[in-house]
C-alpha cells in the first residue's frame, strides 16, 4: 500500500506500483485539472508538484511517491489566486486552455526557485511545456508579471 | 444571409432545449454535473428565441452553439447577443448547445462563425431587448419612444423610472414577438462589447484546472477502452490472442470492432478494444495483445517514392483550372525564365488534447460527451455506427483542448458508442498521442511546379503553376484524385498577381491515408509555393521583394476570375458581399512592411521575409525576421502580422488567434512532417513529430489589426497560418542565400 498526500489530504493506493501518478490523480481521485498530452515527458501537460518540485506525473510511477506531498493545479491556491494564476488571467494567456494547468504548475515551481527569473531562466524552465495553440509570448509576459518584474500588458 | 429568428414557446424552451441540457438529464440518467458544469436553467422564465432565456432574478442565459477550441468563439457570439440586448455581461451565463438542427450548422470549422452568425446574434439580442422595452412601456402606460434599454434595465427617460430585466421577464414573455423587419439594431457608437471584447468565459476555469474537456468526461460506472488498430489504413484482422491481455489486473474483456471499409469517411477504424477499470489497465492490456493484421492495399505506401511520383506528375501537363492569355506564348517572349518545384509533406493536427469521448448506449439511444467541433456530425456518425436515427443521439459538447480540424471528424465518438452498445456500460475512449498521430486525417502532402517568364524590366509576363495532392474528397469517395472547387479556391486559382498570361493546373494523386482539413487547409501549401516563388522572381529581377510583390499585384481591382476559372468558391460567400479586393491585400502588405521596419532590417545575419495571402475572406500579410545563431540554427526574433478581417468583434481574442497562427505556422515551416513506410506512419509522439516550443517559437509576434468597419466581418482562426511558412522561408533565403523549396526546414539542419 502506498500512502501519500494530495493537495494536503491523505490518500492511499493499492495496485500496480508502475502506474503513473497522473492516472491516480485523474482516474482514482477524479482531479482532472492535470492533463495527458504525450505520456512520455515531452509536453508538460501533466505537470504537478511533488514535494514542491515540478514533475511530469505521466512518468512518475506510484511506487516513487510513497510518503510524498503532491500538489495539483486544484491545490495550488485556495481561490485560484496564486500570483501565477492571477497573472495568467490578467494577460489572458489561455486559448484552448488544455496545456495551461501544466504551464501554471511549471511557472509556479520556477518562481519558487527563482523569484525574479531572467528571460533565459524562463526559456529554460518553460520550454518543456508545449502549447499547441501557441500562447508562448503571453506565457513569457505572465511569468514576468507574476514575478513582479512587469506591471501591465504591452500592446 | 442570416438565419431567421424563430419564435419558440416556453414549453419548447424548457423541454426542447434545456431538458436535453446537463442538469435535467443529470437527474434522469447520469450525474452529469461531473461532466459539464451544472446549468441551473429550470427557473428561466422567458425565452424570446432559441438563443436566450431570462430568469426572474435577472440572470440571462445565452445558448452558445460553437465549439470552444481556443478561439474564444463560445464567448464571442453570446457577447454579440448580450451587446444588442443591453445586458450586463457579468449577469450572463452560457449554456453549451447540444447537437441539434435548430441552431443551423453547429460545425465550428472554416473560420466562419462570426460571418455566419453575427447578424443572427444581433437580431436575437435586439428582439429580446425590444420585447423588454415593450413590456415596460405597457406597464408604465407611456409611449414606446420615451423608453430605452440600458445595462440590464429599461428606463423611462421623462420620469426616471426603471425596471430591471428580471422584473420584466414575465411580462415581456407575453409580448408579441416583433417581426424581424421592425427590429432596431444598435449603432456602432452604442456598442458595449462589440469591438471592445470580453475575456473568455472559461478563463478562470482554465487557470484553475476546473475547465472540463472531452478527456475529462466521467461517469461513475464507466469503463475505459484502449483500442489496437490496424497499422495500415484498410488493414483487416487476421488473428489475435488476448489471453495475456485479459490476465492484466483490471482488464474486464476484449471486444472486436469491425474494420472500416472504404470510403472511410468518419467511420470508426475498427480493431480490438481492451475494456478495463481504468486508463492504465486498459493500456497495459492493449500492450499484451498479440495481433496479426492483413495489411491490405495501402501497404505499398512509401512517402519517399510517393513524393517522387507527386513531383513527376507536377512536371507534366495536367488539368487546367484557370487560364488567362497564352502562357507558352508569354514564355517565348520573356527575357528570363524561371522554374521551381516545391514540396510539402503530410501533417498531423496534434491538438494538445488527443481525441476523447464518453458514450452511453441505453434503450436504443446514445448519449455522448465529447470534444467535438461538430456535434451534428457526431449524431450522424454515431447513428450510422450503431444503427439508430441521428435524433436519437444526444451529443454534449465539452471544451476542446485544441482541434485545428481534427475534431470535426468524430471517428473516436463512434468507437465509444459502438463499444458501449457491446459492453452495456458507459465507455470512455481517450486516445494516446501515438494513436492521435498514427490515425489522423492528415493534412495533404503536395508537389507544386512553377514556371514564369519575366520581361526585360523584370516584370512577370507569364506564369504557369501545377499542384498535385491527394484531395480531402478521397476520404469520402475512394476514387477522388483531383482537388475540388474548395481546395482549388484556396490560394491556387485565386493567385492575385496581375500577369497577362496565367495558367493554373491540378494533377491527380491517390490517397493511402485518410486526408482531412487542417487549420487553413489547402492554403498552407498553395501559399507556401506561390509566395516563395514570387520572392524568387523578385530576386531574379534584382528588386526588393516587397516592392516587387506590390508591383506584381498591379492596380487596385476586384477579382472574380470569371472567364478564367470554372468556379471560384470564395469560401461559400457571394463576391458582391465579400469581394476579392486587391486594394485590401495591398494595404495589409504595406502595413506589415511599414510596422516591421522592413526597409531597414537587414544585417549580415538578420534578415526579413515577406508573404501576403487572402484566405477565409480575410487579408493577411506577414513579415518574419530570422536570425541564424552561432550554431547555424534559425531563430525568429520577431513577426509582424497585418490583418484586415473587416470589423473586429473581440480584439484581444483576434490578436491571440494571430499570435497562435504565428507559432502554428512556425511549426509547419520548421518541424512538421509525417512519413510512412509500408503504409505505416513512422511518427508517434512529440519526439519525432515535434511542434514549436517556447524557445523555438517567434519571440514576439506583433499583430496589427486594420479597422475596416465598412466591410463585413470575416475569418480569423485560420488566415494567419498561410503566410507564415513562406515568409519564414523567404527570410531564410535572405539570411543564407539558400533557396529551400521543401517543408520543413528541419530537414536542412537549420533547426
Ligand atoms: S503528458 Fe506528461 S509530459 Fe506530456
Ligand atoms: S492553450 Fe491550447 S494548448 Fe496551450
Amino acid at each position: 500500500m502506498i500512502q501519500l498526500k494530495v493537495n494536503g489530504a491523505a490518500k492511499q493506493y493499492e495496485g500496480d506500483g508502475e502506474m503513473p501518478l497522473l492516472w491516480f490523480i485523474r482516474d482514482h481521485l477524479q482531479l482532472t485539472g492535470s492533463k495527458f498530452g504525450c505520456g512520455m515527458g515531452l509536453c508538460g501537460a501533466c505537470t504537478v508538484h511533488v514535494n514542491g518540485e515540478a514533475v511530469r506525473s505521466c512518468l512518475t510511477p506510484m511506487s516513487a511517491v510513497g510518503g510524498k506531498e503532491v500538489t495539483t493545479i486544484e491545490g495550488l491556491s485556495a481561490h485560484g489566486d496564486h500570483p501565477v494564476q492571477k497573472a495568467w488571467e490578467h494577460v489572458q494567456v489561455p486559448q484552448c486552455g488544455y496545456c495551461q494547468s501544466g504551464q501554471i504548475m511549471q511557472a509556479a515551481a520556477l518562481l519558487k526557485q527563482k523569484p525574479k527569473p531572467t528571460d533565459r531562466d524562463i526559456e529554460a524552465a518553460m520550454s518543456g511545456n508545449i502549447c499547441r495553440c501557441g500562447t508562448y509570448q503571453r506565457i513569457r509576459e505572465a511569468v514576468k508579471i507574476a514575478s513582479g518584474q512587469k506591471r501591465t500588458v504591452t500592446a | 444571409m442570416s438565419n431567421r429568428i424563430q419564435p419558440a414557446s416556453r414549453r419548447d424552451f424548457l423541454t426542447g432545449l434545456f431538458s436535453a441540457g446537463a442538469l435535467i438529464l443529470g437527474a434522469r440518467l447520469v450525474p452529469a454535473e461531473q461532466i459539464t458544469a451544472a446549468s441551473d436553467v429550470k427557473d428561466a422564465t422567458w425565452n424570446p428565441n432559441i438563443w436566450i432565456g431570462i430568469n426572474s432574478d435577472g440572470s440571462v442565459l445565452i445558448v452558445t452553439h460553437r465549439a470552444e477550441m481556443g478561439t474564444g468563439i463560445r464567448t464571442t457570439l453570446p457577447m454579440i447577443l448580450a451587446d444588442e440586448l443591453e445586458a450586463d455581461w457579468a449577469r450572463v451565463r452560457l449554456q453549451q448547445a447540444i447537437g441539434s438542427d435548430k441552431y443551423g450548422s453547429e460545425d465550428t470549422d472554416g473560420s466562419c462563425s462570426i460571418r455566419d452568425f453575427y447578424d443572427t446574434m444581433r437580431e436575437a439580442g435586439a428582439t429580446a431587448r425590444a420585447m423588454l422595452v415593450n413590456a415596460a412601456a405597457a406597464q408604465w402606460n407611456v409611449p414606446l419612444d420615451e423608453c430605452g434599454a440600458h445595462n440590464h434595465e429599461v428606463l423611462h427617460k421623462k420620469s426616471g423610472r426603471k425596471l430591471g430585466y428580471g422584473e420584466l421577464a414575465a411580462a415581456a414573455a407575453k409580448q408579441p414577438m416583433p417581426h424581424n423587419s421592425t427590429i432596431q439594431l444598435k449603432k456602432p457608437s452604442e456598442f458595449r462589447y462589440i469591438g471592445k471584447g470580453v475575456p473568455s468565459y472559461d478563463l478562470k476555469d482554465m487557470c484553475t484546472g476546473r475547465a472540463v474537456y472531452g478527456f475529462d468526461a466521467h461517469l461513475p460506472d464507466m469503463v475505459y477502452a484502449a483500442i489496437e488498430r490496424a497499422p495500415v489504413l484498410g488493414g483487416t484482422l487476421k488473428s489475435f490472442d488476448d489471453a495475456q491481455a485479459k490476465s492484466v489486473k483490471g482488464v474486464q474483456q476484449t471486444v472486436v470492432i469491425e474494420s472500416a471499409k472504404p470510403p472511410y469517411g468518419f467511420q470508426a477504424l475498427g480493431g480490438i478494444a481492451v475494456i478495463a477499470d481504468n486508463t492504465w489497465a486498459a493500456s497495459q492490456g492493449r500492450k499484451k495483445l498479440k495481433v496479426e493484421w492483413e495489411s491490405g492495399a495501402n501497404a505499398i505506401f512509401q512517402t519517399d517514392t510517393y513524393k517522387r511520383d507527386l513531383i513527376q506528375t507536377a512536371q507534366k501537363p495536367q488539368k487546367v483550372v484557370r487560364k488567362a492569355g497564352d502562357v507558352e506564348q508569354g514564355l517565348k517572349g520573356a527575357a528570363k525564365v524561371l522554374e521551381a518545384t516545391y514540396y510539402t509533406p503530410l501533417l498531423a493536427h496534434a491538438p494538445m488534447e488527443p481525441p476523447a469521448a464518453l458514450a452511453i448506449w441505453r434503450d436504443g439511444k446514445v448519449e455522448a460527451w465529447t470534444a467535438t467541433q461538430s456535434p451534428q456530425d457526431v449524431q450522424k456518425t454515431v447513428a450510422q455506427a450503431v444503427g439508430i436515427k441521428p435524433e436519437d443521439v444526444i451529443c454534449h459538447v465539452t471544451l476542446l483542448g485544441g482541434a485545428f480540424g481534427r475534431k470535426s471528424k468524430p471517428d473516436y465518438v463512434a468507437e465509444a458508442a459502438i463499444l458501449s452498445k457491446k459492453v452495456g456500460k458507459p465507455v470512455k475512449i481517450a486516445w494516446t498521442r501515438e494513436e492521435d498521430i498514427r490515425f489522423d486525417f492528415y493534412h495533404s502532402t503536395s508537389a507544386m511546379y512553377f514556371k514564369a517568364g519575366l520581361d526585360a524590366s523584370g516584370k512577370p509576363v507569364s506564369w504557369l503553376q501545377r499542384s498535385v495532392f491527394p484531395p480531402i474528397g478521397s476520404t469520402f469517395d475512394g476514387k477522388s484524385e483531383y482537388g475540388d472547387d474548395g481546395e482549388m479556391s484556396m490560394g491556387w486559382i485565386d493567385v492575385p498577381f496581375d500577369v497577362p498570361n496565367f495558367r493554373a493546373e491540378n494533377g491527380p494523386a491517390k490517397a493511402h491515408v485518410r486526408i482531412g482539413w487542417l487549420r487553413s487547409v489547402a492554403n498552407v501549401y498553395h501559399a507556401f509555393g506561390v509566395q516563395c516563388f514570387i520572392d524568387e522572381l523578385a530576386h531574379a529581377a534584382g528588386k526588393d521583394p516587397v516592392e516587387y510583390w506590390l508591383e506584381s499585384l498591379g492596380p487596385a481591382r476586384k477579382l472574380d476570375f470569371k472567364g478564367q476559372a470554372e468556379k471560384f468558391a470564395n469560401y461559400g460567400k457571394p463576391l458582391n458581399e465579400y469581394p476579392y479586393d486587391t486594394a485590401r491585400l495591398r494595404r495589409v502588405a504595406e502595413v506589415a512592411a511599414e510596422r516591421s521596419g522592413w526597409a531597414n532590417k537587414r544585417t549580415a545575419k538578420r534578415a526579413v521575409g515577406f508573404a501576403a495571402h487572402r484566405s477565409f475572406l480575410s487579408y493577411v500579410a506577414a513579415v518574419v525576421e530570422v536570425d541564424i545563431d552561432s550554431g547555424g540554427k534559425v531563430r525568429i526574433p520577431r513577426v509582424d502580422i497585418a490583418v484586415d478581417c473587416g470589423p473586429v468583434i473581440n480584439p484581444d481574442r483576434v490578436k491571440a488567434q494571430f499570435e497562435g497562427a504565428s507559432v502554428f505556422g512556425t511549426s509547419v515551416a520548421l518541424f512538421g512532417e509525417i512519413t510512412a513506410s509500408d503504409g505505416r506512419i513512422d511518427q508517434g509522439n512529440f519526439n519525432n513529430y515535434p511542434v514549436a516550443r517556447l524557445n523555438e517559437a517567434p519571440l514576439e509576434t506583433h499583430v496589427h489589426l486594420i479597422a475596416n468597419d465598412d466591410a463585413l466581418p470575416t475569418g480569423t482562426g485560420e488566415p494567419g497560418v498561410p503566410p507564415m511558412s513562406p515568409a519564414i522561408y523567404n527570410a531564410v533565403f535572405a539570411a543564407t542565400g539558400k533557396r529551400f523549396r521543401e517543408l520543413p526546414l528541419r530537414k536542412q539542419k537549420l533547426v
